[in-house]
């Protein structure tokens, strides 16, 4: 059974030969159908991954059986779906390798994490003249909260630059690196070029000053296996719907110490112990920082979003996705007028590009009505645009059910769009 | 599927996207406006020399799609020597093409040229580019964007 590429057996077919993506490609009901009368060429996953069915019967199944409030009744619904609930923590916890399941925080996604620290710990531990640094590669997520950050606070916003492959300038970024610096906040894997950021050593660089880092884990939870305890990480982000599981649900990872000192981000209910009027006390670790009724159903998919990526093995997907992005950038680098944004050495399943002849919106388009979909615009990353000195690019992004004949069909359509603007 | 693409990307669509018409930062203007997408990054500015309620000349800059420029250069050669009134009636017209079904092709000989935009019904997330420089239009003659001083 070749892996990589069902027809004739290519030198690209290097992936383990265990790795069955026809076999995968059974679990994803979506990846079924046609579009515009051509079978979907799904290659947009960096914006959001398709869900396998045991996720989708995993949701079904708990509203259908098991859907109560969590932490509250004492009935047996309730229990069960607590039980649910707080199971998916534990995987999760597994999932990041982190120390403890109280470090665990469920949120609404990436973005809604990077919120949280933001305003509860940079409120609380930064002040008017301190600095942040974060990379000239991040999602507005992660560069418009620390914005607002600095206005609240007076704080100032330091940028890493990147090269011209889309690699983030260390030495630049040890120089940044000061007494006024009290917080670090980096993207693992860039959304717009695909670059697996050295965050170990930002990571190291940082502590050796004692400040605190954030990892937007966005781009990386779904492609690499993640070890909290062995980044040394202070915080991580992720979202659920990247990772195969239901969108509104994301994590919070953070060092338990910190976390204590840091002041709920929401309030309202499950997120206290005891409330009069003079004075409420703060429930305990992680349900100080989960006011309100969570999102029950969106942690349960979550949950078994992460047992089916695991069952795989996030280390087989990195291996097999190294070999999709190796088949695709050697079959799209030959194509007559077209540029690669990002050339990192150390890359996820991302190929950005650009045409001499064709606005990426154009690309989109026609690739869309060969069945190809993937994303054209500026990423939500626009100063990254800027620093590439393009409006925007075609981003086609892979996960693990992706093939090598999906890379050829997304081929065959660039080079339609050549013919239709030719 | 090539037809249907034929159908968006016309010859006179690709021609006006490589060589836009009146594309230029038109001087003597005295109403401006600029007009962006930021879904998309798509971004024109229009200028415009009114003589009254006239369209004496117009001109525009910018970067964008196929669609969005050809529809821009289109629009320039459409409006020249019109009245603000008419301009936005014919933006109507445009607007009603790019949106519905097109059943009775008298409305779209009535178009003139602006008719090889009809394509686009058929892919509603372009709506949005081929209207961006009609939008900046409105802008311009409502004089609700910048204006600029004729000194």
């Amino acid at each position: 059974m070749t892996t990589l590429h069902r027809g004739a057996v290519t030198r690209w077919n290097l992936a383990p030969p265990q790795f069955d993506v026809w076999r995968i490609r059974e679990d994803f009901p979506i990846l079924k159908q046609t579009i515009h009368g051509k079978p979907l060429v799904y290659l947009d996953n960096a914006a959001t991954s398709q869900k396998p069915q045991i996720v989708i019967d995993t949701i079904s199944r708990y509203y259908a059986t098991e859907n109560a409030n969590v932490h509250r009744g004492i009935h047996a619904l309730s229990e069960r779906a607590t039980q649910a609930y707080e199971g998916a923590r534990e995987t999760v916890r597994q999932f990041l390798t982190a120390a403890d399941t109280r470090e665990i925080i469920f949120v609404r996604g990436t973005t809604e994490a990077i919120n949280l620290v933001a305003q509860s710990y940079g409120r609380t531990f930064l002040t008017a003249g301190d600095e942040i640094v974060i990379s000239a590669m991040e999602h507005h997520s992660n560069i418009v909260p620390w914005q607002i950050l600095c206005e609240q606070v007076g704080a100032r916003l330091q940028v890493i630059p990147f090269n011209h492959n889309g690699e983030l300038l260390l030495d630049e970024y040890a120089r940044l690196l000061n007494e006024r610096t009290k917080f670090v906040s980096v993207v693992h894997v860039s959304n717009a070029l695909g670059t697996i950021n050295p965050v170990k050593d930002i990571i190291e660089m940082a502590h050796r000053r004692g400040i605190p880092v954030l990892i937007d884990g966005a781009q990386a939870a779904p492609h690499l296996p993640v070890n909290v305890q062995e980044l040394d990480c202070d915080f991580y982000a992720f979202s659920g719907h990247k990772v195969c599981g239901p969108t509104g649900i994301g994590v919070l990872y953070g060092k338990a110490d910190l976390l204590k000192r840091m002041p709920p981000y929401q309030s309202g209910g499950d997120m206290i112990s005891v409330v009069t009027f003079e004075k409420t006390h703060y429930n305990t670790l992680p349900y100080k920082f989960e006011a309100g009724t969570p999102n029950i159903a969106g942690v349960i998919g979550l949950g078994a979003a992460i047992n089916y990526v695991q069952a795989i093995g996030l280390a087989r997907i990195a291996a097999y996705e190294t070999e999709l992005l190796a088949y695709a950038t050697a079959a799209i680098e030959g194509i007559p007028g077209l540029r690669l944004i990002g050339t990192a050495q150390e890359k996820a399943g991302v190929v950005s590009f650009v045409l001499d002849c064709t606005h990426p919106h154009d690309i989109g388009t026609i690739l869309d009505r060969e069945g190809v979909a993937i994303r054209a615009g500026h990423h939500c990353a626009m100063p990254v645009m800027q620093r590439f000195g393009v409006p925007a690019t075609a981003r086609a992004s892979f996960a693990f059910y992706n093939t090598a004949e999906e890379i050829d069909a997304l081929v065959r359509a660039i080079h339609t769009v050549r013919k239709v603007f030719g | 599927m090539m037809s249907e693409l034929r159908e968006l990307y016309q010859e006179v669509i690709l021609d006006h996207n490589k060589r836009p018409r009146n594309f230029r930062k038109l001087e003597g203007a005295n109403r401006t406006a600029e007009g962006y997408n930021p879904l998309c990054g798509d971004q024109f500015t229009v200028y415009l020399r009114l003589e009254g309620d006239v369209i004496r000349d117009v001109g525009f800059v910018g970067s964008g799609c196929a669609i969005s420029k050809a529809s821009a250069s289109l629009m320039t050669d459409s409006v020249k020597g019109k009245t603000a009134v008419e301009a936005e009636l014919l933006f109507d017209k445009v607007h009603s093409m790019l949106t519905e079904e097109h059943k009775d092709e008298a409305n779209l000989d009535e178009l003139g040229k602006l008719a090889v935009l009809s394509g686009v019904w058929e892919f509603p997330a372009r709506v949005k580019c081929a209207s961006l420089a009609w939008h900046t239009l409105g802008t311009a003659l409502r004089g609700d964007g910048e204006t600029v001083s004729t000194e």
